[in-house]
């Protein structure tokens, strides 16, 4: 072990946040000269300074560069307008990334929530719910690099390696290699996406579901109404805002799926899907302008996301 | 933020009851006719219930066990046939993956990116969530409001200028360039989650401390922080595990050297170069998840609550 970097881990970790207090206890000091009127003014600035700074060093400015960086050439030296761009969508490659990530989005979005929303309404019934909910939450502990592992195990071509394929073998059929072939390839990897997250999707639900009033489940089955009628009548309309709250989250994850493709498959056989393009772009073909313009689209397609957000924001605070 | 946890909430768990005002005969054909599903329909529960959670648990025990079984035997006979006598299970995967593969290096190379990148931004979004919970000034709304926005960024719309920049200053490839882009990256929702939990507290109390002649230095050191410890719980778990499982940040901040590299770098390139290895891929992967589910099973409700929040992160 390298004592130099463990020292420097000690001093950063302890040392940045002492800084950071001193800095505030330096600028209450200097706050003590101004009259009482003006501090009140002046304070927050000081407070706000250490997190605002880092917010613009390591996220507004880049994002901005970012931007203009997508205008520029491969080696971020001369303006070429649009062309990135032009380039980009005249790929072949950048339309199946687009289209993988669309299958991203509709399946892995549309399972995680169907079958998160199945298991909170199943385990609610059950006394064992925390158990099931624990071991279906699981997997959102763990690495996407580890759950990659984890997937191409089972997806191993060997019977006698692959469980999947073993259980091919066992009912009679032939092994397959999974990450070979699209679309099932990318089929395969969303499901390993699916393992992982309908965790998330089940515990928020669920607490979702705890908020309906029993007595109102209870009028309608009294009504005569049957448990699906219940479920499709009731609970899911009742449940429609937390539904669209899960819903985004799922879908800024899909669009910005990475260390699923780059391990299992690392982009080939047509896996490939937007951050794995501008990793591909960045530092293999080391083209900074269209990794920026990949970056751009990105951004993009989740600025719709960020604006539903800010508007769901500023709905909470009006009734704070 | 609402307070979620697994534990299912406190109330009285009584089946469905059935009663109606009319005729007793009708009453008793009800009750009758909901038995016989009810009977039916809890099997087929509790049977879709153990059929989601053995598939669920299944891929994750399959690693488990084969991590533990011998070269000679993974290659040849599948995982599930380990519980088979003769027993044969080692510790050899472990031993060499540990030595021989980097796995040792980067476990200790993964802690010591975690520590600081948690502590730092921590630190650093408390002060500022104070101030924009408790302290009047011009813009506050409109700049947290860019707070809220900021949390859905993708990094990669950061990522080559933040390179470019740990570049120029000579620090790419070094802890500090990792710490300081993951503080970066962690305050948006550091912010959000302490400015909302701080917001929540009584502001009687604090009017009562100025009252008393308490500074906002003491208010914040003495009353906002040590009634956030939960909150503050939730977000070092959750940016823990956050930085903990991050491989884009790593890979592009720290490139290949296998003496700065995290374990999910190091898990990533053995991936390509063992390929078929799996009896180290296993124990490698395993060695990376242990403390993750350790912090997982001992302090799940603020785990839970920490990834829950962690929901509108980018």
């Amino acid at each position: 072990m390298d004592l130099g970097t463990l020292s420097t881990a000690i001093i950063v970790a302890v040392g940045v946040p002492v800084a950071t207090v001193l800095f505030i206890v330096v600028a209450e000091r200097l706050l003590g000269f101004l009259p009482e009127r003006r501090r009140t003014g002046v304070r927050p600035w000081f407070w706000l300074f250490p997190g605002l700074a880092f917010l613009g060093v390591f996220l507004v400015y880049p994002t901005v560069k970012t931007i203009i960086l997508s205008l520029m050439d491969d080696r971020s030296e001369n303006f070429v307008g649009a062309e990135n761009y032009t380039t980009l969508f005249g790929q072949r490659g950048f339309w199946q990334v687009i289209l993988n990530n669309g299958l991203w989005i509709v399946l892995f979005t549309g399972v995680v929530l169907v079958l998160g929303l199945i298991v909170a309404v199943l385990s609610d019934r059950v006394r064992y719910e925390t158990l099931v909910k624990s071991f279906i939450f699981l997997p959102l502990a763990i690495s996407f690099v580890a759950a990659a592992v984890i997937w191409k195990f089972m997806y191993a071509y060997d019977p006698d390696i692959g469980t999947l394929n073993a259980a091919v073998s066992a009912v009679g059929g032939e092994p397959q290699t999974w990450l070979t072939e699209w679309p099932r390839n990318t089929l395969m990897i969303i499901i390993v996406g699916i393992w992982m997250w309908v965790g998330f999707a089940m515990v928020i639900l669920s607490a979702g579901l705890k908020g309906i009033s029993t007595e109102l489940l209870e009028a309608a089955r009294i009504d005569g109404a049957n448990e699906f009628q219940v479920f499709f009548r009731i609970i899911l309309p009742l449940m429609m805002p937390t539904i669209t709250v899960v819903g985004t989250t799922i879908v800024i994850i899909a669009l910005k799926t990475f260390d699923l493709v780059y391990v299992m498959t690392a982009g080939n056989y047509d896996t490939e899907v937007i951050a794995n393009l501008f990793y591909q772009e960045r530092f293999i073909s080391r083209d900074a302008g269209t990794a920026a313009a990949v970056a751009v689209i990105l951004l993009v397609a989740i600025v719709p996301i960020m604006l539903v957000n800010v508007r769901r924001f500023r709905s909470q605070e009006a009734m704070r | 933020m609402t307070q979620v946890g697994l534990e299912p909430d406190a109330r009285p768990d009584a089946p469905p009851r059935r009663s109606t005002t009319s005729g007793r005969q009708r009453r008793f054909g009800q009750l009758w006719r909901f038995g016989q599903r009810w009977r039916f329909g809890r099997l087929a529960l509790h049977l879709a219930l153990g059929v989601i959670t053995f598939i669920w648990l299944l891929p994750t025990v399959a690693l488990l066990v084969s991590s533990f079984r011998p070269s000679s035997e993974t290659g040849t006979t599948g995982w599930w046939t380990a519980f088979q006598l003769p027993f044969q299970f080692t510790l050899e995967n472990y031993d060499s993956v540990l030595s021989q593969q980097n796995m040792g290096q980067s476990f200790l190379n993964s802690l010591l990116i975690a520590i600081p990148a948690t502590v730092i931004p921590i630190m650093v979004a408390a002060f500022a969530a104070y101030a924009f919970a408790w302290m009047e000034f011009p813009g506050r709304n409109a700049l947290f409001i860019v707070v809220v926005g900021l949390l859905v960024v993708p990094l990669q719309a950061a990522l080559i200028p933040v390179l470019q920049l740990t570049t120029d200053v000579g620090i790419t490839g070094s802890f500090l360039a990792i710490w300081l882009a993951h503080t970066g990256f962690g305050l948006p929702f550091a912010i959000f989650l302490l400015r909302n939990f701080f917001g929540a507290l009584p502001k009687e109390m604090f009017e009562a401390a100025y009252i008393d002649g308490a500074s906002p230095t003491t208010a914040f050191f003495r009353l906002a922080l040590p009634l956030s410890v939960p909150a503050i719980a939730s977000l070092v778990i959750f940016q823990f595990m956050f930085v903990w499982n991050d491989l884009l940040v790593a890979l592009i901040l720290l490139g290949g050297t296998p003496d700065v590299a995290p374990m999910t770098v190091t898990i990533a390139n053995l991936v390509n170069s063992l390929g078929q290895g799996w009896h180290l891929l296993t124990a490698a992967a395993f060695l990376s998840m242990i403390l993750p589910l350790v912090v997982f099973f001992a302090l799940q409700r603020y785990f839970v609550r920490g990834i829950l929040g962690g929901s509108v992160k980018g």
